[in-house]
């Protein structure tokens, strides 16, 4: 393997074959030259990286639980600014925690929160998988409306999950960091600019990035690439950033295709094409109209 | 010996609270996560005003909640710093899920604890159930009986955790410790800052040349070494501490060690206690003892690791023993009645007569006459199997 992908995150690791993680870890930490401290989440790439004895970091890491990755980089924080003051540190190191959207979302939420509200310097990067895909598939906040899952499944009553995705965009931007971006695997050197730019940026910053699941989404290892895709040439996930504020729309297609396009292409939305359940598909469409559209009115 | 300068300066009349974070301002750390809980919070908040007067350059971390003040903490002292915290009650709880991993991961972290009630329902008085709830997770615990206890227990937490790479909790009884002024004797500052001297940092998140992974994942095949591990880290620090005691003792005349023997050697009744009480319990001997009585205590200062071996050589002459948990456990015989239980079956040659008390949950005071009368039952063979609870 290309040996500068590999200076700070090994090729041996255990993930799944088809998990785009390992590409959004060395891309993001691959956007810069200054020497980096990781803080993980627990999770599939806590669990894929780290086991003992072995480790996939070439750079300092700790995981320390499940929702306090942004807690442990605040100390970090703390800890540089200290050691600096009093001469202990010759050069600060750039603080970037890793989750998934369990541990960002859902129990990390609080601790993120407090992390942004207080200013750190640090990059929050959350690898959004839709579900608690460590655990084998359950229901997180950020599953979208209609997915089968463990906890949601689909049943002679039910259809999935039944709530809308949170928009963790807009309450990340509401306390008012200078830059956040919602990203995707399949975009690398999109990612790699606002990994880059985040990573300029004092004080925290923020990227979310859709990391399509091959063993919890269903589709073949091969795909990930192309449903991670079509996910944003649908315009269900668009690629944006919000800097100072200001909304900056990076990806508008002409034509978005229609939302059956990335659907069909997973297990997890294969009973929305039942008959019975047709309404719950042009529901999806709607709100990935309504989204869009708000979203335009932002910039 | 080093001579003690003792002058009018350095006595003064403080609370639990306020002289611990006296302590904290000569140890001067390097990071501090704070966040309010009644009766722990004169300590942070006194603190964070030492901070605003630019008494100390401690970056302090003003966390959303326990959980992330640990986690702060943990991150903090991961990253080479001399990072410490303070809680209490539902916090500790709250905090619970990250303090194994304090241990488990060697921090060096020191939390100071004013021991309070848990809910339901809420009570925010002095009990020692919160820190029994977290008794087993690899911190070393120390009780102080008094403001003067609560002040150098500080200090001599963080010279134990640092030598050890191991979390300290040093605990006051909420209240009764933590909001009475007593009359203490305060170390010049740079007696206390040579004495606790720099944090010798193994291994850190800024050595950016040797990066160490913290916190992996151990399998079935190597999980149980880590565990052994810290249990040698825990025999260590009973050896340890007895050291910085008397390192200790140097430089304050102040003598601490795993527990505090009083009146115990010629008596035949004894009360086993930890924390504030003792000192009610002391008068009691007084008192008794004017009356011909031959009664005596032992305060246990170290309570994780227990010193079985020492605890039951000491009580090895004594056939009385009442032991006073300021906790219950619920469906089980109170946590320091089962340690002094294990201590005395392989000390004591005759079984001798032992009594669980409860006594002071939720702020309930015990007066000198509850324990009068704990001698008494005692001394009149009123000895059951059933747990007594001083109401």
């Amino acid at each position: 393997m290309n040996k500068d992908l590999t200076k700070k995150f090994s090729s041996g690791h255990a993930t799944c074959a088809g998990c785009g993680i390992p590409a959004i870890v060395r891309t993001v930490l691959g956007a810069t030259d200054e020497p980096v401290i990781v803080s993980n989440a627990t999770g599939c790439l806590e669990v894929t990286t780290t086991i003992y004895p072995a480790t996939s970091w070439k750079v300092p890491y700790i995981h320390s639980v499940f929702g306090n990755a942004a807690a442990t980089a605040a100390g970090i924080d703390a800890a540089q600014k200290a050691l600096e003051k009093s001469g202990k540190l010759k050069k600060k190191a750039k603080i970037v925690a890793f989750g998934g959207d369990g541990g960002t979302y859902d129990i990390g939420l609080q601790a993120l929160s407090g992390a942004l509200e207080r200013g750190h310097d640090f990059l929050y990067v959350c690898y959004d998988n839709e579900g608690y895909m460590n655990t084998g598939g359950q229901r997180s906040g950020a599953t979208p409306y209609g997915a089968n899952t463990e906890t949601a499944p689909v049943g002679s009553q039910s259809f999935g999950k039944t709530q809308q995705r949170k928009d963790l965009m807009e309450i990340v931007k509401a306390h008012g960091i200078k830059y956040l971006a919602q990203a995707n695997v399949a975009y690398l050197p999109d990612l790699k600019r606002k990994a880059q730019k985040a990573l300029n940026t004092p004080g925290p910053s923020f990227l979310l990035v859709l990391q399509p699941c091959t063993q919890i989404w269903k589709f073949p290892t091969s795909e990930y690439v192309a449903v991670g895709k079509l996910a944003t040439e649908t315009n269900f996930w668009p690629l944006y950033e919000i800097e100072d504020g200001k909304y900056i729309i990076n990806n508008i297609a002409k034509e978005p295709k229609p939302i059956e396009e990335f659907l069909k292409t997973q297990g997890r939305f294969k009973h929305l094409f039942k008959d019975a359940n047709k309404d719950v598909i042009a529901k999806i469409q709607n709100d990935v109209n309504v989204s869009w559209e708000k979203l335009q009115k932002k910039v | 010996m080093e001579k003690i300068t003792k002058n009018k300066t350095n006595v003064k009349a403080l609370t639990g609270g306020y002289a611990v974070a006296e302590a904290w301002r000569q140890i001067e750390p390097d990071v501090m996560a704070v966040y309010p809980i009644t009766p722990q919070t004169t300590i942070i908040e006194t603190y964070a005003k030492m901070k605003a007067d630019g008494k100390v350059a401690t970056e302090i971390v003003q966390v959303e909640s326990e959980h992330s003040a640990m986690s702060a903490t943990i991150g903090a002292s991961a990253a080479g710093a001399r990072a410490v915290t303070a809680s209490s009650s539902q916090g500790i709880l709250y905090m619970a899920e990250t303090l194994p991993v304090v241990s488990g991961l060697g921090l060096p972290i020191v939390m100071s604890v004013s021991s309070r009630a848990l809910s339901a329902p809420l009570n925010i008085h002095g009990e020692h159930g919160d820190v029994m709830a977290v008794r087993d997770l690899g911190w070393v615990q120390i009780f102080a009986e008094q403001v003067q206890d609560a002040y150098d227990d500080t200090i001599i937490a963080l010279k134990l955790a640092e030598e050890i790479n191991a979390p300290v909790m040093p605990i006051m009884d909420g209240f009764h410790t933590s909001h009475t002024t007593e009359r203490i004797e305060i170390l010049d500052d740079e007696v206390v800052k040579k004495f606790v001297g720099e944090r010798k940092v193994q291994q850190s998140l800024t050595d950016f040349e040797n990066p160490t992974t913290f916190g992996t994942l151990a399998l079935q095949n190597t999980f149980f070494e880590f565990k052994l591990d810290q249990e040698k880290v825990m025999q260590k620090a009973k050896i340890a501490y007895k050291k910085i005691c008397g390192e200790f003792f140097k430089i304050s005349g102040r003598k601490y060690s795993l527990f505090e023997a009083y009146q115990l050697e010629d008596a035949t009744s004894v009360i086993v206690i930890m924390g504030a009480t003792a000192g009610t319990a002391k008068d009691a001997i007084d008192k008794l003892r004017l009356k011909g009585k031959k009664v005596g205590l032992l305060s246990v200062k170290l309570f994780r690791p227990f010193p079985y071996g020492e605890i039951g050589k000491a009580l090895s002459h004594i056939s009385k023993i009442a032991v006073l948990d300021r906790a219950i456990s619920f469906g089980a015989f109170p946590p320091l009645y089962q340690d002094i239980v294990s201590s005395v079956y392989h000390s004591h040659s005759r079984k001798p007569d032992l009594v669980s008390y409860i006594y002071g949950l939720g702020g309930r005071d015990t007066m000198q006459k509850d324990i009068e009368k704990v001698f008494q039952d005692l001394a009149e063979g009123e000895i059951s199997s059933k747990i007594k609870y001083l109401t």
